[in-house]
């Protein structure tokens, strides 16, 4: 009995999350223009909705975001994206 | 003080070939009219628009990046806005990270152009 009480277990292992450290990409690749010509691009910033997605989840700064923001709605205007879909992706 | 523009537009998919091309003479002529200095210019052909506009599914696109005053896109766009065969149009003064960024696309493309042949 003495072994057991050593030993703590459990029914399902914990998970012991690493988490990755998000980063800007345009940061860290020196991409100093974002270009709304590239609608590929752009879509890796979108939800399927054909939304802009926040900072926190894709990383990327403040600076960066903004002209992130702009590229999209310029590629919108010019119909390279859409402004409202469903299943973009 | 003259700054960097870049300027696209859409036109309708009903024109022919001949047509497209007088209208992009025209703006081109515009442009150079008030003084302005076309830099480069890029034609995408027709493509599909990601939503419909005016009732067209597809459009033919043109860019143009050119020099020149601030007196000239209220005119530019004046133009724009009367021309039936303009559906849809941008035009946006390029920063300077811009327009490296063009130029570097550019001689991109021509190298590539010149390793083909």
């Amino acid at each position: 009995m003495a072994q057991n009480e050593s030993e703590i277990r459990y029914l399902t292992p914990p998970t012991v999350e690493v988490k990755k450290k998000k980063y800007c990409r345009f940061k860290k690749n020196r991409i100093r223009y974002i270009d709304y010509k590239d609608p590929e691009f752009l879509k890796k910033f979108l939800n399927d909705q054909g939304k802009i997605l926040p900072r926190r989840i894709t990383g990327t700064s403040l600076k960066y975001q903004r002209k992130v923001a702009k590229a999209v709605k310029r590629a919108r205007h010019i119909a390279l994206l859409p402004y409202v879909t469903d299943l973009l992706k | 003080m003259s700054n960097h523009y870049e300027t696209v537009f859409i036109a309708t998919p009903v024109l022919s070939e001949h047509q497209m091309k007088e209208a992009v003479q025209k703006f081109k002529k515009v442009i150079t009219d008030h003084k302005g200095d076309i830099v480069h210019e890029e034609n995408w052909g027709l493509k599909k628009l990601a939503y419909p506009i005016q009732k067209k599914s597809t459009g033919f696109y043109y860019l143009i990046e050119f020099k020149g005053a601030g007196s000239l896109i209220e005119k530019l766009e004046v133009q724009y806005r009367r021309d039936e065969r303009i559906i849809r149009f941008l035009t946006f003064r390029m920063e300077k990270f811009a327009v490296e960024y063009a130029e570097k696309k550019r001689k991109q493309k021509e190298s590539e152009r010149s390793k083909e042949e």
